[in-house]
């Protein structure tokens, strides 16, 4: 689950809070976002079916051009609404995320994390208008009235792939909105706070010599490697330690044994290079000899 | 694989099997875990609250709660620093890292009740973004004016200039249509499906103002073409009604709704402008900060416009239509002017 990807660093910017404590921001991807705005479309497209099918059937079930009346203001409002005001509202919210952000771990965020205004989520959302919905229904409009013309189309397709591609041309990854209102998106996937290893671990001694074999790159490996728990990596961690500490194990393939031989291990190397982290060392990997 | 193995493996038949050390005391705790363990609680109490408030809003937690938030925030922070000088247990540090940016967001991000914000935003936000506006508002009016004087005098000079520039306007009023015909339009009241029109109009209006912002990003060249054309289209009018010689009756029915309505697509141009001067003329800003600086003000601008189009479609739906009598049109859309511009440029947006 929190399998450690290497970061791809070129997306991380360090915010400093007011406490001077430094936080990774993980700057979404255009896939993600792309996955996101399609899951939003999809919604909104849906809720406004959804919508003119129901006004459809009250206008229906209560005669009367009262009711007709009613339900066509209705309707055009909503839709009014819906159009301009679904991602504003979802993003000015505490959680600055709509929903197709939401299922993909995304969030809006001002630019080098200050204070995210209204303003900016307006004028984000603002010039979707002219990105997205905008040849979108020019597309619509000219194939519902003149049939199929070529050009328009042509042309609203031109239109989106400027904007569309947009993203791929900066550092940031930043679309026309965010570059007009000054903000990010942002991953804030959901990591749990999985359960202390070491305090599953079994006393085994170990040698100064056997735990000075490796570093904090090998034990953040091994800490994944006992995590995730599948048979077949951990019977081949459990041989390559055991080869390179010159320690004979008895080893069951991946089973019982072999975890808890690593989990005491890892309980062992983590207390050693911890303990010399508190003089100012830190032992990068297996190659550091210092 | 050709490796001899330091080690037995369980599949040797000939090897004893419970050679298993019979020690299964558990270790003290490192002080990294001692650490984790005294902190835990906090952690969690802080992951719920957060999950609560954002999943409603802030008004989910009791003020005892929201008092104890930013005091957990800052506990889990300092865990953080102290985590990544003592600590390698890289989940934890995960975890904490995204703890903390959560509770960094809510804590900084968008956030507060949303009736004071609505009431900032008109005590003070939306007139001083207008105010700061008023340059780029004056060429915006410059732009309408002279496309209203050019379709004015183009259809004056010739009326076959009219169906070109008014387009699909005109609702059914051509430069062959009499006079009566012309003037039934103006005068002809009634209520039927008056919020009809008014939602539509609306919707419409506000379409034209966003698309009049938005395009400012492509340096404000399709906003300046937007605005002139609705002068085009509004002096065409004139033209056609002063061929009849009934502009006054026109100017009349214009202006109940007019002058809330034009002033919001002059502004809705302007913030157009500014974003695009910003975009081709940073000055001293760079190009990035400029735009998004830019944007903001034309932002808080745009909301407001919004509700002038409102307000506009409700004077244009209901009032026009109702009142048909020409000096009290006069007086309401007059009216309508000095208020915004006392609104706008009196002391409301001058205030700190």
């Amino acid at each position: 689950m929190s399998a450690r990807i290497p970061r791809e660093t070129k997306r991380v910017r360090m915010l400093v809070t007011p406490e001077g404590v430094p936080l990774p921001l993980e700057l979404a991807d255009a896939g993600q976002r792309a996955g996101a705005f399609l899951l939003d479309i999809l919604i909104l497209f849906g809720s406004i079916i959804a919508v003119t099918i129901f006004l459809f059937f009250v206008a229906k079930a209560v005669p009367g051009r009262a009711t007709d009346r009613a339900a066509i203001l209705l309707w055009t409002i909503g839709l009014f609404l819906l159009r301009n005001f679904y991602f504003t509202w979802f993003e000015a919210r505490p959680r600055g995320q709509t929903p197709g952000k939401r299922a993909l771990g995304l969030r809006v965020i001002a630019r080098h994390g200050g204070r995210l205004t209204l303003d900016s989520v307006i004028a984000r959302n603002a010039l979707r208008e002219v990105e997205a919905f905008l040849p979108i229904t020019l597309m619509i409009q000219t194939l519902a009235t003149q049939g199929y013309d070529t050009l328009i189309v042509l042309f609203g397709l031109g239109w989106t792939a400027i904007f569309l591609f947009l993203p791929l041309m900066n550092r940031d990854r930043l679309r026309a909105g965010d570059l007009l209102a000054g903000t990010w998106v942002i991953r804030v996937p959901k990591r749990p706070l999985l359960p202390e290893l070491s305090a599953h671990a079994e006393e085994t001694e170990f040698t100064d010599a056997e735990l000075d074999a490796y570093g904090v790159f090998e034990l953040e490996t091994l800490e994944q490697v006992i995590r995730q728990a599948h048979a077949p990596a951990v019977a081949t961690v459990t041989l390559t330690i055991c080869q390179r500490i010159g320690r004979q194990h008895w080893s069951d393939d991946g089973g019982e044994r072999d975890l808890a031989f690593l989990q005491a291990y890892y309980a062992a190397l983590r207390g050693r290079l911890e303990q010399k982290l508190l003089f100012g060392k830190r032992r990068a990997d297996k190659h550091d000899r210092t | 694989m050709a490796i001899s193995l330091p080690f037995r493996r369980k599949r040797d038949a000939h090897l004893p099997d419970d050679e298993r050390p019979p020690t299964t005391r558990r270790l003290d705790p490192l002080p990294s875990a001692k650490f984790r363990a005294e902190r835990e609680g906090d952690w969690r109490r802080l992951e719920e609250l957060l999950g609560r408030a954002e999943r409603r809003s802030a008004a989910a937690l009791t003020d005892e709660e929201l008092l104890a938030l930013p005091t957990l925030y800052r506990a889990t922070v300092s865990a953080l620093a102290v985590a990544r000088e003592t600590s390698l247990d890289r989940a934890l540090i995960d975890y904490l890292e995204g703890l903390s940016t959560r509770a960094y967001f809510f804590l900084y991000g968008v956030r507060g009740r949303i009736g004071p914000r609505v009431r900032q935003f008109f005590r003070h936000d939306w007139p001083a973004a207008v105010l700061a506006l008023w340059k780029e508002t004056l060429a915006s009016l410059l732009l309408l004016a002279a496309g209203t004087l050019a379709g004015y005098l183009l259809v004056r000079a010739d009326s076959g200039w009219f169906m070109a520039l008014a387009g699909g306007m005109s609702q059914g009023r051509t430069p062959d249509s009499s006079t009566q015909q012309l003037r039934d339009v103006l005068y002809k009241g009634g209520t039927d499906g008056l919020e009809l029109l008014a939602g539509f109009l609306f919707t419409n209006n506000a379409k034209v103002a966003l698309l009049c912002f938005a395009f400012g990003f492509l340096m404000a060249v399709p906003s300046t073409i937007l605005i002139l054309m609705n002068g085009l289209t509004l002096g065409a009018f004139l033209a056609l009604y002063a061929n009849h010689g009934i502009a006054g009756e026109l100017t009349g029915w214009l202006f109940v709704h007019g002058t809330t309505e034009l002033f919001a697509i002059v502004l809705a141009g302007a913030a157009g402008i500014r974003i695009g001067w910003a975009v081709a003329f940073p000055g001293r800003l760079s190009r990035m900060d400029g735009m998004a600086a830019a944007g903001k003000q034309a932002g808080t601008v745009m909301a407001g416009v919004v509700v002038m189009l409102f307000v506009a479609a409700l004077l244009e739906g209901f009032v026009r239509q109702l009142v048909t009598t020409e000096w009290l049109r006069f007086l309401i859309g007059g009216t309508m002017l000095a208020l915004w511009l006392a609104y706008f440029y009196g002391p409301a947006g001058r205030r700190p």
